[in-house]
């Protein structure tokens, strides 16, 4: 890693003692595609959500429509004062009006499992949502491809993503679950690499998740299905794979909900800088010097 | 004055203007000329690189009896609502007849018996609908590169197009009348059959009485019902929409393997 020092006065604090070392901390590569992937995984959601709407029924096995058990549904019911909406899961029903099932579309409340604002087009338009979705889908599996080639040849997965020894001793695990919680970051030196937690959810997104998310999707395609005969098998059936690609596609989510907010807790202009420009701050106002 | 803070601001500013534009400029780029058109190589791309794939032309999976969906559900036209089809299921489709025609030495007009003396082929698979539903059924028919080949194919022919006896949609000029297309090399694949049988029994009207095409391989709108004629082409952008299809005249693609 290459290191400089700040030479530009306005990155020093005000008191002129700078206590801040700046590492370049991410790769070109990483930073471009990590934005690149940014821009991806918020169309594909949306116009996903707009595909979902076709059928907001997931199933598990070989076949699943109208008359077959749903294990997740959202639908809508019209009662006397009006659309109301619902989500199921197993037998668990919520009532989700103005959300999920019933949403303002024009200035109606109409059946819709997902609202307007959550899809691409805001309109009902399936054509125009896949369309969407499969240029998307295009540019994110490069983007991965670029990503992984990369990351295995430059050593960014093996080196800066795989826990080292000392992270994974269960005293240091627990220790860092705990400054989690208390929100206490790491700087100096330890600053320089990624956590354990980190490390861990980073390879879980880029090795399970992302993967996961396009061979699930690949295998709702009756054609890849016919070339790869394994691919609905590995799943348990089409109707499983559509259901873990949603399943899926919500613990991206979660992952960048949680993400984010890491983020802003820990440092949000330097973590941003440092994903756009690469210049990331440590602060060894801690070191023994 | 802080340089470093107005940055600042209007990073964030540019951040949350993007999200806002972004969800706003979709619905507009969907309809922009460009934007459509680089959608629509995307179909290029993806139907390119499933034919790679798919150049030994492998079978879909078939299933067993047991694994039939227990309800399979009828989608599109339940039933044509014409006199010409009322007459037809009237008389137990015996007045039906099926025209081959178009780029063929020997167009051709057959019954419903014709078709079923032919050699027949019968198969369990799934049918996945663009919406994401999937059903599994089992269909008995003719091959279609059989019926084909009896006609005997004039050279340039490139499509073979399906004349369907439903109108989707209500219109003065006939637009909303069901069609499809796909090339010879879906039409010659083993499991491309004319089904005149679904589960053991007659077609259903549901279904697509009296013959309906099964294109496995690709999704359920291109599995045409209540075949009417059969047109061999070498271009399909002077019929309807310019297309190939009720559906792909309506924005849906044209190679629907995914």
């Amino acid at each position: 890693m290459k290191n400089y020092q700040s030479k530009r006065g306005i990155f020093a604090p005000a008191d002129g003692a700078d206590q801040r070392q700046f590492i370049r901390r991410h790769s070109a590569v990483v930073r471009m595609t990590h934005w690149i992937n940014v821009f991806c995984l918020s169309i594909l959601l949306l116009s996903g959500l707009q595909i979902f709407n076709a059928h907001p029924r997931l199933y598990w096995g070989e076949h699943g429509a109208d008359a077959d058990q749903a294990v997740i549904a959202i639908g809508s019911q019209r009662l006397e004062d009006g659309q109301h909406g619902f989500l199921r899961i197993g037998a668990l029903r919520i009532e989700t009006t103005g959300v999920l099932g019933a949403s303002l579309e024009g200035d109606a409340i109409t059946a819709r499992a997902f609202p307007a604002w959550l899809t691409i087009p805001s309109y009902h338009d399936l054509g125009a949502g896949r369309n969407w979705h499969f240029l998307f889908a295009w540019l994110l599996v490069i983007n991965g491809v670029a990503y992984l080639m990369h990351g295995f040849w430059s050593g960014h997965i093996l080196r800066g993503l795989l826990p080292d020894r000392d992270q994974l001793k269960l005293r240091h695990l627990w220790q860092e679950v705990v400054d989690h919680a208390r929100l206490r970051f790491a700087k100096g030196d330890e600053a320089r690499r990624y956590n354990a937690l980190q490390k861990i959810t980073y390879l879980l997104v880029a090795l399970v998740l992302l993967p996961l998310m396009v061979l699930t999707g690949l295998t709702m395609s009756p054609g890849l299905d016919a070339a790869f005969p394994f691919l609905p098998d590995l799943f348990g059936g089409r109707p499983s794979a559509r259901t873990l690609h949603f399943i899926t596609a919500f613990s991206l989510v979660l992952f960048v909900v949680v993400h984010v907010s890491m983020v802003v807790l820990s440092g949000f202009w330097n973590n941003v800088r440092s994903m756009i420009s690469g210049r990331y701050a440590i602060d060894r106002s801690g070191d023994a010097s | 004055m802080k340089p470093a803070f107005s940055r600042r601001r209007m990073l964030t500013g540019l951040m949350a203007g993007a999200g806002v534009a972004m969800l706003a400029g979709c619905d507009r780029m969907t309809h922009s000329t460009q934007f459509g058109a680089l959608l629509r190589n995307t179909e290029k791309l993806t139907m390119s690189s499933q034919r790679l794939l798919l150049g030994r032309q492998p079978l879909a999976r078939e299933y067993d009896l047991a694994d039939l969906s227990p309800v399979f559900r009828a989608n599109g036209t339940q039933s044509p609502d014409s006199e010409e089809y009322a007459h037809l299921l009237e008389h137990g489709f015996a007045d039906w007849r099926l025209q081959v025609n178009g780029l063929v030495q020997q167009p051709l007009s057959l019954s419903l018996a014709d078709l079923k003396r032919l050699p027949s082929r019968t198969q369990i698979t799934r049918h996945d609908c663009v919406e994401g539903w999937s059903a599994i059924g089992q269909w008995q028919g003719v091959h279609l590169g059989r019926v084909l080949d009896i006609a005997r194919l004039k050279p340039g022919a490139r499509y073979v197009v399906f004349h369907c006896a439903d109108e989707l949609e209500k219109t003065f000029d006939g637009s909303g009348r069901y069609y499809e297309s796909i090339d010879l090399l879906d039409a010659y694949h083993t499991q491309t059959i004319l089904a005149y049988a679904m589960n053991g029994k007659n077609l259903p009207v549901a279904h697509g009485a009296p013959l309906r095409l099964r294109v496995e391989r690709q999704l359920g709108y291109k599995h045409a019902k209540y075949l009417m004629r059969i047109e061999v082409v070498s271009a399909f952008d002077t019929l309807w929409g310019g297309r190939g299809g009720y559906w792909e005249d309506r924005g849906y693609e044209w190679y629907a393997g995914i």
